[in-house]
């Protein structure tokens, strides 16, 4: 399809095109019933044509022959009229052979029927109704096959498989608890611990009291800790953020504590794998931190055009004024137990998850955001009780250079927005912001 | 298409199905950037597609295609129907459609000039000169300027007899001056910022901005603010500029009154509501000159349409009165539970998604404080805060933190200078309580939000704000450590 829609252009131009194939199925559930179920299906090509420096992006989702000729013209059209780049990145050149991988498929993954979901969301339901909880969640599921050729030669192609399972857990005073799993594999997500984490945190977090804000030893876990990654991608690991100086490091220079090595790999099965970017490029691995210094960057076709590097496969659909974009991060394990993250903790926070955080200055890297679903006190090294939802307002380059101790172990966590999947370890952190608290609604 | 619809409904009801609706739309939308003197990005978008979405047994089933065959159409049908069936798996009380009488007509957007009709030489000229004008201003780092147009022609059908139409056209712009040195990276944005400025209409309003006219006026502003002093830290009185009203409306009231957050429906994901039915018709909301009210008939509103996508006609209900909370926004699976009958704001982002409470145009009403002059000059001490830089809000949508990319100290009725990296927090009932001014009329605009984000998959809706200056008392500015 992609290359039937090269094949319509005419001498002189040069172009990509691009076909996503999707199919997403969910299956959602609140009040510990099923209340939507849906499955979505579509396939989108997208050509990006250059002619005499002139560029065209137009998009379709019509893909007959008359469908590929209506887009290839349309683009044909936008850069017959756009203004000429004095310096247009190439293409991106071929590898030396055509890229066909099915890294992360799993063809049970990709053949989930709704029953397969909603016999998950039942089992997630019951470990609450056990104990008395409401269940509201998703399971979803998705295959996805990505294809992009380029005039250049470039063939690539990968094609990849997602299941998705989360909850969120309320008890009869308001108390919640979260737990997710994510996999390439819908055999490996496993519904009743996943019921059973959120039921069993849900459990612990009845009757929360109120904690004055202010500067905290906190212990993230694993979620917690992947969205943090996740703004990351967007404030530090930027190939344009840096080019721009709008990043909140610096290559070559310390960025976080020496104990903090971060890297993006796109081809690592321990994540769920993007084997190519939307330009066709193979993902190559990018070490960001090590040892708390930032040696590299992520690079699309145009970033990496204008810094003189290669390219290293995050590239976004075109056209991409965003830039470069790492979703499939990894942060190193330390050697701390997880379970021994709380010991030395004088008083303090464990934090499950946070809610709604955005970047509140992208140079200092400050975040600001709500705990959410199972916040509990540290006291003397033990969790001692829940407490109500906290904000904070932290600088992450700040707060990544107090990093005291690392655990051992390392989950994949998918995020919620941005589709950018982690493997990280939950850590203590000497010394996070708190800024504010929620209300106590009896007195709203 | 019609042939599509009814052979749907029937492959629907003829499965068991016994409610189907059938939604078609053509999706065609266009985006332009120029950055810093360069056409950055420039692409064209056509989509189309269709969903079938129904009720079997009381639960629901729904399914997508983009295939506009006669037999994809009862295929994706019978799809649905099989995932309705499927839902029972984990059942709960059957689900009730309100009595909305099943509607049939047509509807489109008013405009004078068709985005799409206007010439590709045109649109770029007015986002070069934009760029330009920013060029102007000494040491500016980053500049871009935007523009973007779409057209959603839908036709919804049901089994219940509705048939409709709707042409909803929309388009807007803006241009952001970034500036930056070693320690900050300070933007302004004009006319708002997250996208700039978005209209249910013609590109007569993309013309009315005058983006190169204010230009160069916004890269000298942030180009001060790299020096400007630090936004100081305590409690003070808050002038909100109006796009920044716009936003507070929609973090802390349009998205707490959806009735499906309040019901616990998005627990999981966007969160649920401090709104709780048991509050409807006595809370207080805000003080007494705070009137929300959700409008989908607004004139150039982001949410204003003839019908919403349950086929449930556009109207103009009261959210806030009086500071009162008393109403919801609705859909005809959610408006049973209070008594009601849907307002009509179910809404799907695309062809291919599931419709959602979304809000239309959820507008704080003008006051009487005149002018956005009048009522700093009415203004003893506090600051001005003007274009949203960021926002957070916690699930029930009572905490809330949000960053303007400028504020001005305000003394004795006059502005006294610009301060960098404001913030404000509080507890959304305690602020709109402090609510004591609201500017008039004249200083009223009916603001366009095109990335709302909801519902799992995530739906990005577009959604529109009218509001005008508000002030606050004794809100706390300046958080965080610097």
């Amino acid at each position: 399809m992609a290359a039937a829609a090269l094949a319509r252009l005419g001498p002189g131009y040069e172009g990509e095109a691009s076909v996503i194939q999707r199919h997403a199925a969910l299956t959602r559930f609140a009040g510990s019933r099923i209340h939507q179920n849906l499955a979505e299906e579509d396939a989108t090509l997208r050509v990006r044509i250059r002619h005499d420096g002139r560029t065209g992006v137009a998009v379709t989702n019509r893909l007959s022959p008359a469908g590929l000729e209506e887009v290839v013209a349309r683009a044909a059209l936008i850069a017959a009229h756009a203004a000429p780049e004095a310096d247009p990145p190439p293409l991106a050149e071929p590898p030396g052979e055509s890229v066909d991988s099915d890294l992360g498929w799993i063809e049970a993954t990709a053949a989930a029927d709704p029953g397969d979901r909603a016999a998950g969301a039942r089992t997630v339901i019951d470990a609450g109704v056990a104990r008395g909880l409401t269940a509201s969640g998703a399971f979803s599921t998705e295959a996805q096959h990505r294809t992009v050729v380029n005039t250049g030669g470039l063939v690539a192609s990968h094609r990849v498989t997602q299941a998705r399972l989360v909850t969120v857990m309320h008890g009869l005073a308001g108390e919640t608890g979260y737990a997710q799993s994510i996999s390439t594999d819908l055999a490996t997500i496993d519904a009743a611990a996943v019921g059973e984490e959120a039921a069993e945190r849900t459990a612990r977090a009845a009757d929360p009291t109120d904690l004055a804000p202010g500067e905290y030893q906190v212990v993230l876990g694993e979620y917690a800790v992947a969205e943090i990654l996740e703004y990351l991608a967007f404030m530090a690991f930027s190939g344009l953020a840096i080019e721009e100086g709008r990043a909140c490091i610096e290559l070559g220079q310390p960025a976080f504590g020496s104990n903090v090595t971060i890297w993006d790999d796109g081809q690592d099965p321990a994540g769920v794998p993007t084997a190519i970017d939307f330009e066709g490029v193979t993902k190559q691995r990018v070490d960001l931190v090590s040892q708390g210094v930032a040696r590299q960057t992520a690079h699309d076709g145009a970033t990496a055009h204008r810094a003189g590097v290669p390219r290293t496969g995050h590239g976004l659909p075109a056209p991409n004024t965003f830039g470069p974009l790492c979703w499939n991060l990894f942060m190193a394990a330390g050697d701390a137990p997880r379970s021994s993250l709380t010991q030395g903790v004088e008083r303090g926070l464990l934090v499950t998850r946070f809610h709604y955080v955005n970047i509140v200055h992208p140079k200092k890297g400050i975040l600001t955001g709500m705990t959410r679903d199972g916040t509990f006190l540290i006291e003397k090294g033990a969790v001692t009780g829940p407490v109500r939802n906290l904000r904070f307002t932290q600088s992450i380059p700040d707060a990544f250079s107090r990093i005291s101790a690392i655990a051992a172990e390392t989950r994949l966590v998918g995020a919620d927005y941005t589709g950018i999947v982690s493997r990280v370890p939950a850590v203590r952190i000497d010394g996070w912001n708190f800024t504010g608290a929620t209300a106590n609604e009896a007195n709203v | 298409m019609n042939d599509l619809i009814e052979r749907a409904i029937d492959a629907a009801t003829g499965s068991g199905a016994a409610y189907a609706d059938v939604r078609i739309v053509e999706h065609q939308a266009e985006s332009l950037t120029v950055k810093n003197g360069s056409l950055a990005a420039a692409s064209s978008e056509r989509s189309a597609g269709f969903a079938v979405r129904v009720l079997v047994e009381g639960a629901w089933g729904f399914a997508s295609s983009q295939d506009l065959s006669l037999d994809e159409s009862q295929r994706v049908a019978r799809q649905a129907v099989a995932i309705a069936r499927a839902s029972r798996l984990a059942g709960g009380p059957a689900v009730v459609l309100d009595d909305t009488a099943p509607a049939a007509g047509h509807w489109g957007t008013p405009y004078l000039e068709d985005p799409f009709a206007v010439s590709f030489e045109d649109k770029l000229r007015i986002l070069f000169e934009a760029d330009a004008a920013m060029a102007q201003a000494r040491g500016i780092t980053l500049r871009e300027a935007t523009m973007e147009a779409a057209r959603d022609r839908k036709l919804f059908g049901s089994s219940e007899g509705a048939r409709l139409e709707q042409d909803l056209v929309s388009c807007g712009a803006g241009i952001v001056a970034t500036a930056v040195n070693d320690q900050e990276a300070q933007e302004r944005s004009y006319p708002k910022s997250l996208g700039g400025q978005v209209v249910g209409g013609g590109f007569e309003a993309i013309r009315d901005m005058d983006l190169s006219g204010h230009g160069q006026r916004i890269a000298e502003e942030a180009v001060a603010l790299l020096d400007a002093p630090q936004c100081p830290s305590g409690e003070m009185t808050v002038i909100l500029e109006a796009s920044q009203v716009a936003i507070q409306v929609h973090e802390s009231c349009g998205h707490p009154t959806e009735l499906d957050r309040a019901l616990g429906m998005e627990a999981s994901f966007a969160g649920t509501s401090f709104l709780t039915v048991d509050r409807l018709d006595r809370f207080r909301y805000g003080s007494d000159i705070v009137n929300i009210d959700a409008d989908a008939t607004a004139p150039g509103g982001l949410g204003t349409f003839g019908w919403d996508d349950e086929g449930v006609s556009a109207q103009n209900v009261p959210l806030v009165s009086g500071g009162q909370f008393v109403g919801y926004l609705t859909s005809r699976e959610t408006a049973p539970v209070i008594n009601r009958r849907s307002m009509g704001s179910s809404r799907a982002a695309s062809w291919r998604n599931l419709p959602l409470i979304r809000m239309t145009n959820v507008s704080l009403r003008p006051g009487e404080a005149g002018s956005l002059d009048d009522l700093i000059a009415d203004t003893d001490e506090g600051i001005l805060l003007g274009t949203n830089r960021s926002w957070s809000i916690d699930e029930r949508r009572l905490n809330f933190q949000f960053g303007t990319q400028v504020g001005w100290l305000i003394r004795k009725g006059k502005l006294a200078g610009m301060v960098r990296n404001p913030t404000y927090t509080g507890i959304t009932p305690r602020f709109w309580g402090s609510c004591d001014a609201i500017c008039g009329p004249g200083a009223w605009t009916q603001w366009g939000e095109p990335y709302c984000g909801k519902g799992e998959p995530m739906q990005t809706a577009s959604v529109g704000h009218g509001a005008a200056p508000a002030r606050f008392r004794n809100v706390q500015v300046g958080v965080g450590q610097w």
